[in-house]
């Protein structure tokens, strides 16, 4: 009962700040929706018991990313309105009309096919010899993931190296 | 020694790890020994061609490495071999241009660098995390590579448009992955095959294979995923270009080959219809749109284009002798387009840009070398006998009809009936049309000398001898297949 | 009522829609950059609730790489727009119109 009510009062924020996030003209407002909705996700995360992931979302994504966004939006100092000047060969209400069709066929299907078949859990955890949450993701990650993971600290070398190429001004 | 990490493991990752090291040696020396630009040309250099020889050690073998994220089998060492052959032509044909355009280059080596270390995991991972994080870092080191010309606002239009599409599809990509976990519970490609056998198509799983299909058919421009292409590759630096259209193709149709082929067999029918598709308006809308450019690059973003549509029917035809015949072209395309590229590059001196189609105007009097490479390049590209590219159409059809596939071919040889005429249009541009020269006249320096000979000689060889290519790309497909045989036997 | 899978893949396929509406719609570049974020949150909540349910961690394993995939195109996005803005001063990608066919 209390999961049900969480769930329905978290999905509600998540979705309204989100329609928020779209929809609102002014683009700090839009940012700051934008850490709301992370948050709520983060309390998603620790209903579904991934308090590592929980952790991580509101550190990295609320705390890192948005941070960025935000100091982003304050750099590039809009002196006219950003969405004042629109294209007239774009085809803004037809494109809008084919994606909601298909978007809406999309979570017919998500659904039905979930509501459908309860698929039993197909592969069993492999056995791990350490208990917790936190425990079991780094036990998985310098195992299993090792390759994925060392590939991702050059991911992140490259983002930063690009990062400082792009923005400083003389290089 | 990490657990679960043996030291065979490190002897298959070897040419990673030495590229990966390659590319932070070069990172140390531009800031160690600024302005030394060629001793950075020949580390890059170096590390790719060891890198190379490593690499070429694994053809024949078929194992999983690393926990079976990696299949170091002959399928990867054959795209390795074509990505790593695509980074050292970039490598050569960047010199002369950044020197132009007045770019540092260490980071911009180091980026193509860890581009291709993206790519040669995209090659050979058979696990959903690696395959992603592969791709990411050959797409994260492309948007800093085209947006690298700051001051010049094509190539800062370029980079955003890149990045916007490139992330949107990356979003698509994931959701379809997430979905495939959560109908099979697990991320390896094997593993998602045992899953599916013998269970109904459900329409979770058609739905998986859409955005999946969508997320890839961005990554290697199939129409109508491709607005991005003419125009990141008009903005691009052209030696990005070159690598873009080249060793980014090659690398995500290896990493579709093996999400379809190996992961999702059960559903060969949902997604060969797809890429039916996605073949038949690629090819068609990339050639007519093609006729009309007047810049070369965007000429030649929407011939690849085309070209998409022709490699696409080795995927849908899905034999053995389709996906050979599909490698096969890719490692003809290699070299053309590379070729053509390198001319496209060689036409920027400091006073004109030279990607216009009238550039080209008079270049058998001005560097009848130059041009008689590119209107070599261009025949090949049209599939004009005896070139290459003749050769691997012919192939490449030839596979199509004999699994069936007649209305396929049919339509693939009246676009290249099409397509001949925008190719020819450059050759007359080049020999008949003899307007005033523009500009300085156009010096090929030793660097970009290499690789007009290397791309030649290969346009030329392949198109007299290709059945070598096509036996290294036979095995390849065997291998490739051969998870999909081995997987079934097992799992039974 | 108990919350089953299907309502987890309801709101992950919700948020996702919202995403994709505002990466069509919005003209505004970095607000089409954060409703990418967007869908990428729907792709991590779909991949949780799916290594609940499925009793296995793998899901929340490949959370941590898309967060980290996530952080990097965030810093790498914003290099590019912040280059864009001083050619250009503006964040309208309907004023991107250097090149046209």
């Amino acid at each position: 009962m209390v999961e049900t009510i969480v769930f329905y009062t978290l999905s509600a924020l998540i979705l309204g700040l989100g329609v928020a996030v779209i929809t609102t003209p002014n683009t700090v407002h839009s940012v700051l929706f934008l850490v709301m909705n992370f948050l709520c996700v983060a309390v998603i995360y620790v209903v579904l018991e991934a308090e590592f992931l929980a952790v991580i979302q509101v550190l990295v994504y609320a705390g890192g990313i948005v941070v960025l966004y935000l100091f982003v939006v304050m750099l590039v100092n809009l002196k006219r309105d950003p969405e004042a000047h629109q294209d007239p060969r774009r085809l803004s209400l037809v494109g809008l009309a084919l994606a909601g069709a298909v978007l809406l066929e999309l979570a017919g299907i998500v659904v039905y096919s979930y509501s459908r078949e309860p698929s039993a859990p197909v592969a069993a955890a492999a056995a791990s010899p350490v208990q917790g949450n936190v425990e079991q993701i780094g036990w998985l990650l310098y195992t299993d993931y090792l390759i994925p993971f060392e590939v991702a600290s050059v991911l992140l070398l490259v983002a930063m190296v690009g990062a400082i190429v792009l923005a400083k001004r003389e290089l | 020694m990490p657990a679960g990490f043996s030291a065979a493991d490190f002897l298959y990752i070897l040419p990673e790890l030495v590229l990966i090291g390659g590319a932070m040696l070069l990172l140390s020396l531009s800031v160690l020994v600024p302005r030394r630009d060629g001793l950075l040309l020949w580390t890059a250099l170096a590390t790719v061609a060891v890198t190379l020889v490593l690499v070429v050690r694994f053809f024949g073998l078929d194992v999983t490495a690393a926990r079976g994220l990696l299949a170091i089998d002959s399928f990867a060492a054959f795209f390795k071999v074509i990505v790593l052959l695509s980074a050292a032509l970039t490598l050569l044909m960047s010199a002369p241009y950044l020197r132009v355009e007045g770019i540092r280059v260490g980071e911009y080596y180091f980026l193509i660098l860890c581009a291709t270390v993206g790519m040669m995991f995209m090659a050979s991972g058979v696990e959903l995390i690696t395959l992603f994080i592969g791709l990411e870092t050959m797409a994260v080191s492309f948007y800093v590579l085209v947006g690298f010309l700051k001051p010049n606002p094509r190539s800062n239009e370029a980079a955003v448009k890149y990045f916007l599409l490139g992330g949107f599809s990356l979003g698509i990509l994931l959701y379809g992955m997430s979905l495939i976990y959560g109908v099979t519970g697990t991320t390896s490609l094997a593993g998602i095959a045992a899953a599916l056998r013998g269970q109904d198509t459900s329409l979770v799983l058609v739905l998986a294979v859409i955005l999946v299909g969508a997320g890839m058919g961005f990554k290697i421009a199939a129409v109508p995923f491709h607005m991005w292409a003419p125009d990141v590759y008009e903005g691009a630096p052209t030696p990005v270009t070159a690598f873009l259209s080249v060793g980014s193709k090659a690398a995500s149709f290896a990493m579709l080959l093996r999400i379809f082929v190996v992961g999702l067999p059960a559903l060969a029918q949902e997604w060969s219809l797809l890429f039916y598709v996605l073949a038949v308006i690629s090819m068609t809308v990339g050639n007519i749109a093609a006729l009309t450019q007047s810049n070369l690059k965007r000429m030649l973003a929407y011939s690849s284009i085309a070209h998409v549509g022709y490699l696409l029917i080795g995927v849908v035809v899905r034999t053995e002798r389709g996906v050979a015949a599909m490698l096969l072209y890719l490692g003809v395309y290699l070299f053309m387009q590379l070729g053509a590229f390198a001319i496209v590059t060689a036409q920027r001196r400091s006073d004109i840009i030279g990607d216009e189609l009238k550039d080209l105007s008079g270049l058998s009097k001005r560097n009848p070398l130059a041009a008689f490479a590119m209107g070599f390049f261009m025949l090949s590209l049209g599939g004009i006998p005896p070139t290459a590219g003749f050769m691997g159409k012919m192939w490449l059809f030839g596979a199509a009809i004999d699994a069936g596939f007649i209305w396929l071919a049919v339509i693939a040889v009246a676009n290249s009936a099409l397509s001949i005429y925008y190719y020819i249009r450059v050759v007359v541009f080049m020999w008949i049309n003899q307007e005033e020269p523009v500009g300085s006249p156009i010096v090929i320096g030793p660097a970009m000398k290499v690789a007009l000979g290397v791309a030649l000689l290969g346009t030329v060889v392949l198109g007299i001898y290709p059945q070598f290519l096509f036996e290294q790309a036979e095995v390849a497909a065997r291998t490739l297949q051969g998870i999909t045989a081995a997987t079934v036997v097992g799992g039974q | 009522m108990e919350i089953t899978p299907a309502h987890y893949a309801l709101l992950s396929a919700a948020l996702f829609i919202i995403g994709v509406v505002g990466v069509l719609v919005r003209r505004n570049i970095i607000i089409i950059f954060m409703s990418i974020e967007l869908i990428l949150n729907a792709v991590n909540i779909n991949l949780v609730a799916n290594a609940r349910h499925l009793e296995n961690l793998v899901g929340q394993v490949f959370v941590v790489f898309v967060i980290a995939v996530a952080a990097a195109e965030a810093a790498v996005g914003l290099g590019i727009l912040l280059a864009f803005f001083r050619n250009k001063e503006t964040v309208n990608i309907d004023e991107m119109n250097v090149m046209r066919w």
